[in-house]
Parts: C-alpha cells; structure tokens; sequence
C-alpha cells in the first residue's frame, strides 16, 4: 500500500520537474553542455593534455561529477522549497512515512542522474571521433552509488539553509570546493600533507577515484575501499540527517 | 446544536503543555471534544493555538500531559491515527504545478482505508472546472476548498481545520463555513482554530479561549456571552416624545440616553428587553423602531483579557 504511494509520489514529481522548464535545463544542460564545450577546446580528445603543473582532466569523469554535483544541489533546492510552502509538513500529516517523502526525492534525482548520463553517453558518441568506450552498466552503477552518498550529504545541507533562496549558493559552496581537492584535476599524491588529509575526508574524493577507475577498465574490486568510504559517508550522513532534518 | 453530555470524547487532551527552547507555547491545556461537535480555538496569533492542534494531530510532541484521539495517543500511534484523521493546516501549499486532480489522486494512494471519491469530492466543492489546473493558478479560495476536500479524501472520522478562512473575501468566507457546517452533517467531528471571532461564532458548537498558551475559557459561544457579558441594549424610536423615566423605572435597566425621539437603553440580563417591550405596552408607546444589541464573543474576548483580538 505504501509502495502505492511511493510510486504515486514518483511519479508526481517526475511529472511537476518536467513542467517546470528551468529547472529541467539548469539540471540536465549544464553538464552535457560543459562536456559538448570542453570536446570542441580539447579537439575531440577525451583527455587534456597533461601540463607541467600536473593538470588533468578526464572530460567524462569530470562531466559524471557535475551531474552529481548538480543533482544534489537541485535536491538541496527542492527540499528547501517544499519545506518552507509547507508541501512536506502537509504530506507529513497523511500516513505516508516521512522516510518514504524523502525517498521519493532521491528516487526522482536517480532517475534525473541516469537520465543526464544517458544523454552524455549519446552525445559523446557524436563529438567526440575518438570514441568513448567505457562499460555503462558499471559506470552507470559507480555514478549512482557516488550520488546517493552525496545526496545523504545534500540532506543535511537542506537543514542547513535558512530559506529556499539560500539553497544553491549554500549548496554550491559546500560542494564545489570539494572538487578541487577530490583529485579531478590534480592527482591527490601532487596536494600538500594538510590538503592532502583534507582530501581524504571528503567524499568526493572517493566519487572521483572509483568513477576514474571504472571509466578507465579498473574492477571493482580494485575499488572496494572507494565504494566502502562512499557508503560509510552514506550511513553517518544519514544518522545525522535524522536527528537534523527540519520538516518545517 | 449544542453537545449532549451523554456523547462521548473524540478528542481529550489534558494537562498538556509545549515549549519551544525557552518560550512555553502552550501550558496546562485541558479541553475534550465530543463526538460529532464543531470545536473552536479561539484567540490571536501566537496564543498556542496551532501548536495545540498540530500536537492532538501527532505532528508534534508534547512535553506534559496526556492527548488522545480516536483512543489513540497521536504519538505513538501517529500513522494509525492520521489514516482515520483529515487535516488542513495553516499556510500550506502544494507542488506549484501539481494539477487538482492529481493532488487527489496522490492523497487517495497514500490511506489504507477506503477513499470517498474524489472527483465527487471536487464537485461537491465546486472545482470540477479546475480539475486540469496547477495549482499555482488557484485563487485563494479555491486552494482552501481543495485542502478541504484533501482533508476529507479518506472519509475521515475527525477533521482539523487550521484558520481555515484567513486571508479569503467574506464571500469566499461564507461559502466555507457552509462546507463546514456540511462535515458536521456527515456525522464528522471538526476542531478547528481561528482567530475570527464571527467564524467561532458562526460555526463552533463550543469554543475554548486561549491567550498566552493557556485556555482562560471554554463553554457554548452563548454561555460564555450570558457568562462574562450579560449587558444587553435595546436603540429604540418613538413617534412623539416620551418621559425617559418610564424607561429608568424597569429594574434591569441602568442607564438611558436620550436624543430626541431616540433611545439607548443599557442594562443587564435577558429580562431586560422584555422589560422594555411590557413598558412599551403599558404606556401605549407608539414606536417606530426597535432593536437589540446583543454582546458578541469579541466582546468576551475583550473583556476577558483586556484587549481586542486584533491588537
């Protein structure tokens, strides 16, 4: 019966994002549009050069992770918003269980990410000549399980942002900045000691290790430790989230 | 329209109290609502009426006291309760584009017990003609008789209405109260909050005061008005001119005022008027108008806390 309302509230939501067309482009363009731009500088190379400095970018894996990113933040946005209209308080007062709200959203951002990455996946087959060749089933499950370690981090940003119109910057700036020490552009052996153990803190680090990985033919059990860091990160960012969490 | 005493509780919160870090939001709330009776909470904003309700709908927890709904303790039988229970509550919105019609349809999923029929539901509350519509594109009154009609999806056994009328023209305003008044036909118990004196009025079969986060009050609209206001006044013309003496002279009355062919007559108790009409008779009084004042529950109000509930 609850499954019923679940899926009913899926459903629901899957039908008001589509209807709001901003949103669906800010979410879904951004990251194939960056890709599309960074395949015209590199020439069709999936790859930046390597520079002296160390810089590096694998176009794909950084692309995965702005879905990620922008996935968590347009959760982060939509929570706060249904939070302060009162949406979750009036859902809260049916015997819908207040986890299965909160599902409901995460489902919905799932299908989001899957569908960004569906949409990448077909574009690079067109701009990029050299081809990409990845196992998506494997790489589709890796960028999954990396977002659903963030979005349990998004939760608790959600109950950090004072009102809606504070959730995008808030969100962008507790979680851009992980990626610039998550070893996406710069290999985490090249950061300084003290940044260095900040990195290993930060769960993006461990997103961007396990999606490099599998996108370059690693198995997974060569990533048992990055998925084990991401569902650790999963479990206290949830425990937390339940003792935070403001429904109003 | 008044509650038999032989009807038994629906509702029965007692010794209940609420704080918020320092502030105590409600303290020592007593009060039982029985079966079928159109219960009010009345006073201003801020005086603890929303967190009182939000409490007996298992929304929040209360610190002290026993609340129990239905002979269920909306605490720990919070999802039991609210699939027998329909809500309202205060300021809420929906998904800005989630049509009527599917807001029905997702409230209709989300009960375990048989759903009354929502699109009978949306007609009986005349929005059948927006059935399409986002909800963003509703006027205010429409947005309050679709969360009526949400609140009743699952035929439920109480409904809590939430200052259901604020913010809607007094046209809109009657027309839900006439809703209102249509739960209580269908045999449904109703606790509701308003800070609309009139609303309570209107519509509640008891109402309890509350100020500060305590009730200071509670009976029939009409006891509590013959309780804290006996004082009745009779405006009156006459077609000649009389003595007003002969007004002084009736035992209820305290003070006469005369302008010309007109007067106000002051005084106390029910007999009052009937006073004034015997002496009317008895002296042959040709009159040409007539009418009583009665106090309302804002005049209570005021006189119970020395202030007028918009202040």
């Amino acid at each position: 019966m609850m499954l019923r309302g679940l899926l009913e509230l899926i459903w629901i939501e899957v039908k008001v994002f589509a209807r709001e067309p901003m949103g669906a482009i800010g979410t879904v363009l951004i990251p194939v549009v960056a890709f599309m731009g960074l395949g015209q500088f590199t020439g069709g190379a999936l790859e930046t050069p390597r520079t002296g400095g160390g810089l590096h970018l694998n176009l794909p894996v950084f692309a995965a992770v702005l879905i990620s990113i922008n996935t968590v933040l347009s959760l982060v946005t939509i929570i706060s918003i249904y939070r302060e209209a009162g949406i979750l308080k009036r859902l809260r007062a049916t015997p819908l269980r207040s986890y299965t709200i909160l599902t409901a959203h995460v489902i919905v951002k799932l299908l989001l990410t899957a569908m960004t990455l569906a949409i990448l996946l077909l574009v690079g087959k067109r701009y990029y000549p050299a081809g990409m060749h990845v196992r998506v089933i494997s790489f589709t499950v890796a960028l999954m399980i990396s977002t659903v370690s963030i979005l349990s981090i998004g939760f608790i940003i959600a109950s950090m942002v004072p009102t809606a119109r504070f959730a995008q910057p808030i969100g962008s700036a507790i979680l851009y900045p992980m990626l610039g020490l998550s070893g996406l552009f710069f290999p985490i052996s090249a950061l300084p000691p003290t940044l260095h153990s900040v990195a290993s803190v930060l769960p993006l680090t461990y997103a961007v290790s396990l999606l490099n990985g599998i996108w370059q033919g690693d198995t997974w059990s060569a990533h048992f430790g990055d998925v084990g860091a991401l569902i650790i990160v999963f479990v206290i960012s949830t425990a937390i989230s339940t003792k935070v969490f403001r429904w109003e | 329209m008044t509650a038999s005493t032989t009807s038994h509780p629906v509702i029965q919160v007692s010794g209940f109290r609420k704080t918020y870090g320092r502030t105590v939001a409600v303290d020592e709330v007593s009060f039982s609502v029985n079966d079928g009776e159109i219960f009010g909470l009345i006073g201003p904003n801020g005086a603890g009426k929303t967190t009182t309700m939000e409490c007996v709908e298992g929304l929040r927890t209360p610190d002290r006291g026993t609340i129990s709904v239905l002979g269920l303790d909306p605490f720990r039988d919070v999802y039991k309760l609210q699939d027998r229970i329909g809500v309202q509550l205060q300021q809420a919105q929906l998904q800005k584009r989630i049509k009527v019609w599917e807001a029905m349809h997702l409230w209709a999923t989300l009960y375990k017990r048989k759903v009354a029929d929502g699109d009978r539901l949306l007609e009986q509350l005349g929005l059948s003609e927006k059935r399409n519509s986002w909800f963003m594109t509703l006027s205010g009154g429409q947005k309050q008789r679709l969360f009526i009609a949400m609140a009743l999806i699952n035929d439920p056994e109480v409904v809590f209405l939430d200052e259901l009328t604020t913010g809607l023209d007094p046209q809109a305003r009657r027309a839900i109260w006439e809703l209102v008044r249509g739960i209580r036909q269908r045999g449904k118990t109703v606790l509701l909050t308003t800070h609309l004196m009139e609303e309570a009025e209107r519509l509640c079969d008891r109402v309890a005061i509350i100020e500060h986060g305590r009730i200071i009050d509670m009976d029939t609209p009409e006891n509590l008005v013959d309780r804290h206001c006996p004082e009745r006044t009779v405006l009156l013309a006459t077609s000649a001119p009389v003595d007003e003496q002969c007004f002084r002279a009736i035992p209820q009355v305290e003070d006469v005022i005369r302008q010309d062919l007109k007067f106000t007559i002051r005084g106390r108790g029910d007999d009052l008027v009937t006073g004034v009409i015997q002496c009317l008779s008895e002296n042959h009084i040709r009159v040409t108008d007539f009418r009583t004042v009665l106090p309302t529950l804002e005049d209570v109000f005021l006189k119970l806390t020395g202030h007028s509930i918009r202040d």
